[in-house]
Formats: structure tokens, C-alpha cells, sequence
């Protein structure tokens, strides 16, 4: 037990554990807002290659991480065709905290849109007629009717995000450079203890990681089943 | 239906194309639309689009040659063929394993079907690394079999063995979760009817409960293809990175990385990247022949 928490409060690890939950926390942040938008564009608007755009939502489920961590890191690195404009402002991306963050928004992108999308295809226009009618403007109506009963959906989607990205071990792997204290992850640190043979250390992390992952589950049950009632068991 | 509440981290599923009536009297100013839609795929196209697309670009950054070179090298081939092989065997697996936990769930009470539903989830809740870490903490040398194994010269870890192991326990929620919520939202009513009937067990399954959700199984293989081809992080735990022996293509492409070899990374990755785009190809005509199919028997969705 002393050893368990010496390994657990080491400065490495515990720098390891603050990156990956707070760059999983920013990541499914980040997803969340732009998740919305893509969900609202895709069942309400209607524009030339909407369906393929919806399709290629999911790609992040298809491609292997491996493929995804290069890739990710060939376009932000300081030479990519992103990450060079973005060095020009003093941006660095890969081999940066930043870079974690991106690879985490990259794999958690289609858990809100696909949250979001069947909630926003059944709700019904007669409320939004009704507030219309009563004289909100559509902002209103957005803000005050539409937006309220997507809450726990969003909230849902925001926590598969996060629990998705907490786990995440092959795109971070390539991009953020694996530097203790400042790029390492915590999924990366149990596979270098692994590598050293330092089960007890590596099994230390991971039993944290666990406690965290099932009180995500536990979370996420609760918050569909809040969901589910508000949109009437649908 | 409690079928979605079971399945908590499905984010794609075939069952949410069930109801499908959208709204679009109501909608926004033109040009509110207009900046929505550029918005949203700029940040599509930041995310998704220029990393896919980065991938066939440098993996003929040095020529078709290099190219060509990078797939036909003898290690590439034996990644390939391992990663083949581990599908081969990973797919079917978890098409017994899930038909068989779909079909005790959905049909049965029985004590501990609560923790089995959990179980069939957690592949998809913890880290694939964690995944891994069981199988060493199992079959290491120090693990709990690892002497017994060592005794009867049985290599599971650092083998390809463990690799199939590590990846059949990733891919498993797959198949089940994507089967569970149809046979749930079939009911038994029709089965009961062929048994009533006079059909026998094995008719049954393949008469009447089969081609109701032939859809889902389709698509839960095809997801649990596309993982147990591209599966990383497990992965690398178990293997050992033996070239030409435990290395399957994520770890290969990994390995060529590391070298700084990044156009033959790149042609070995974009491999890969060409297996996601039939895999999403192969969903959305799923996806549609399931919506067509659902709407042509239920007109009222």
C-alpha cells in the first residue's frame, strides 16, 4: 500500500496524471462546442456533400491511432502545413502539451456530433413554431427552447470524449514527444514502467486509471438515463 | 427500449437511425447558415481531412518507388500477413463470443446478466494499454500462469498468440452491442411463432432471427474489423516488437517512424488509411440499406 501511493505521488506521475486529465478535459471541451455546431449543420442545414461530410465524421473510429499519431504529427509539426503558419505566431504544436490536445480532440471529435444527431433529428418544430408565434426572435428561440433540452446529450457526448481520450495511448504517442514532466501521459508511463519490468509501478498507475475510467461508466449510465427522460424514453 | 442504456460509450450504432423525422421549417438567416457551415468544416477539414490527406501525400513524397519498396519489403509483408492473420482469427471469434452474449442478454434473466452487460463494455472504457497490461499481469514471466506456461514451453506474451489474445479482448463490445438493441427491440414473438411452428433450434436462428439483425451483424463486424486491424496500443504491449515475427502493421509503421524513415511509414500507413475509408464506406451502405430496410417495414418512422 506505501508503495502503491509513493508510486502514485511521484512528481513524474503525478505530472503525467494532471496532462492527461486536463488535456482530455480541454480536448472533449473543445469537441463539445465544435461537435455541436457539426450536429446543428448536419440536421439542419442542408449544403452540396452534407452526406459525405457526415460519413467522415466517424473517421476517427476507422483509422488506426498509429496512422492518426503520425499523420497528426506530420501536419502540426513545426515543418507541417499547419504547424509551420502557427511556429510564424510562435505556436508550437507537436512535441507541446498543445499537440496532446489535438491528438485528443482528433479521436474524441464523433462522440458528441453522433450524441447530438439523433436528439436533433427528433425534436419537434412545434415548439419552436409556438415560441415564434409568441413573439421570441429566433435567437431566443435557439437559446431558450431548442438549446435547453439538448443538455444532457451534450453533457453525455462531452463524457464519452473525455473518457475516450483519458485511455489514448497511440496518436499521443507520436505527437507529443514523450517528455517527463511536460508531454508524458499517463498511458504512456504504464507502458514504460512495463518496458522496465516495473509491473507493481505500472499496475499502480493503471488501478488510478481504472477508479477514474469507472466513475466515467458510472457517470455516463446516469447522465443517458437523464437524457432518455427528457426526451421522453426516446 | 433498455438496450441503449446498457450500451453506454456507443457512439456509433446502427440503432440510431431508427427515428429519423427532422425539423427544418424553422431555420436560420441565410447568411448565419453559411457561416455555421464554414465553421463547422473548416474545423472538420483542420481535424480530419488534412491529417488523412497528409498521409497519401508523404507516402509518395519520395516516388512511387519508395513507395512500392516500403509494402513489398519482406518485414512489411510479414506485418502484413500477421495483421491479416490476427483479423482471421479476432473477427469470427468475436462473432461467436457476441452472438452468444447478445443472445443469452436479450433472450434471458439469469443472475449476473447486469455484470455481464458491464463486461462487455469494458474493453471500450479502459485504456488500451491497461488492455494490454492484463495479458503481461496474466501470462508474463512473473504473471500468474507465466510459470506454468514456462514449464510446458508455451509462449503466449512477446508471441503471436498473445496478440491475438490482447486484440480479440479490444474488439469485443463490437459485435454485441451492436446485435443486443436489435434482438432486444425484435422481441421473441416471431421466434416463438417458428417454434410453435415446428422449427428446430438451428432453423430458427438462421429463418428468423438471423435475417433480423443481419444488419447490425454486418456492421458490428465491419467496426470490429477495422480495430482489429489498426489495434495499437494493446498491441504493442503484448508483442514485443520481434521484426518480421510479432510485428503487425501499426507496429510496423511505428517502428519505420522511430527510424526516421517517414516515407516508408507513410506508404506502410497509408495502407492503414486506405482500410478506414472502405470501412466508412462499407458503414455508410450499411447504415443506408438498414434505414431503407427499417422505413420499408415500418412506413410511420
Amino acid at each position: 500500500m506505501d508503495s502503491f501511493w509513493d508510486t502514485v505521488t511521484t512528481p513524474r506521475v503525478l505530472a503525467a496524471f494532471r496532462l492527461t486529465f486536463g488535456a482530455s478535459a480541454l480536448a472533449a471541451l473543445i469537441n463539445t462546442v465544435f461537435g455541436l455546431l457539426v450536429a446543428w449543420v448536419l440536421v439542419r442545414y442542408s449544403f452540396p456533400g452534407r452526406k459525405i461530410v457526415d460519413a467522415m465524421v466517424d473517421m476517427p473510429f476507422a483509422l488506426p491511432t498509429a496512422v492518426a499519431g503520425i499523420a497528426l504529427t506530420a501536419v502540426y509539426a513545426p515543418t507541417g502545413w499547419i504547424g509551420a503558419p502557427l511556429a510564424k505566431w510562435g505556436i508550437q504544436a507537436a512535441f507541446a502539451p498543445l499537440g496532446v490536445v489535438i491528438a485528443l480532440t482528433f479521436i474524441g471529435l464523433p462522440f458528441v456530433v453522433r450524441t447530438l444527431q439523433p436528439v436533433l433529428e427528433a425534436t419537434e418544430p412545434d415548439m419552436e413554431e409556438a415560441a415564434l408565434t409568441l413573439g421570441a426572435s429566433r435567437w431566443q428561440t435557439v437559446r431558450r427552447v431548442v438549446f435547453p433540452p439538448l443538455i444532457p446529450a451534450l453533457l453525455t457526448g462531452f463524457a464519452l470524449s473525455f473518457a475516450r481520450a483519458v485511455g489514448e495511448y497511440g496518436s499521443v504517442a507520436f505527437i507529443s514527444g514523450n517528455m517527463p514532466m511536460r508531454t508524458e501521459i499517463a498511458p504512456l508511463l504504464i507502458m514504460t514502467k512495463l518496458e522496465q519490468y516495473d509491473y507493481a509501478g505500472a499496475t499502480a498507475i493503471a488501478v488510478v486509471m481504472l477508479v477514474v475510467s469507472f466513475a466515467m461508466l458510472l457517470t455516463i449510465n446516469l447522465l443517458q438515463a437523464w437524457s432518455r427522460r427528457w426526451t421522453g424514453g426516446k | 427500449m433498455d438496450g441503449g442504456e446498457i450500451m453506454a460509450g456507443a457512439a456509433t450504432s446502427l440503432t440510431r437511425f431508427n427515428a429519423s423525422a427532422s425539423a427544418k421549417t424553422l431555420t436560420e438567416p441565410r447568411w448565419v447558415q453559411r457561416i455555421a457551415i464554414g465553421v463547422a468544416l473548416a474545423f472538420l477539414g483542420l481535424f480530419l481531412v488534412v491529417p488523412l490527406l497528409s498521409v497519401f501525400v508523404n507516402a509518395f513524397s519520395k516516388g512511387a518507388g519508395v513507395f512500392a519498396r516500403a509494402i513489398v519489403d519482406p518485414i512489411a509483408l510479414s506485418a502484413i500477413k500477421l495483421t491479416l492473420l490476427t483479423a482471421v482469427i479476432a473477427v469470427p471469434a468475436n462473432l461467436v463470443f457476441g452472438l452468444a452474449a447478445s443472445w443469452s442478454i436479450a433472450r434471458f434473466r439469469f443472475p449476473g446478466r447486469n455484470f455481464l452487460i458491464t463486461l462487455i463494455d469494458l474493453p471500450f472504457s479502459v485504456s488500451p494499454v491497461i488492455s494490454g497490461m492484463v495479458f503481461v499481469l496474466m501470462f508474463g514471466a512473473q504473471g500468474w500462469f507465466g510459470s506454468w506456461l514456462g514449464d510446458h514451453g508455451i509462449k503466449i506474451l512477446f508471441a503471436v498468440p498473445g496478440i491475438v489474445l490482447a486484440t480479440i479482448f479490444v474488439t469485443f463490445p463490437f459485435v454485441a452491442r451492436e446485435v443486443i438493441p436489435l434482438m432486444q427491440s425484435q422481441g421473441t414473438d416471431e421466434e416463438e411463432a417458428a417454434f410453435v411452428l415446428g422449427a428446430s433450434g438451428w432453423q430458427m436462428f438462421w429463418r428468423v432471427t438471423l435475417p433480423n439483425i443481419k444488419w447490425g451483424l454486418l456492421y458490428g463486424i465491419i467496426l470490429c474489423n477495422a480495430r482489429a486491424m489498426g489495434e495499437f496500443g494493446a498491441v504493442s504491449v503484448v508483442s514485443g516488437h520481434i521484426r518480421g515475427r510479432t510485428n503487425t502493421i501499426p507496429l510496423h509503421v511505428e517502428i519505420l517512424y522511430n527510424e526516421y524513415n517517414f516515407a516508408a511509414a507513410f506508404a506502410v500507413a497509408s495502407l492503414l488509411a486506405l482500410l478506414a475509408l472502405v470501412t466508412l464506406v462499407a458503414k455508410t451502405w450499411v447504415e443506408w440499406r438498414f434505414r431503407s430496410e427499417t422505413s420499408a417495414r415500418h412506413p410511420e418512422l
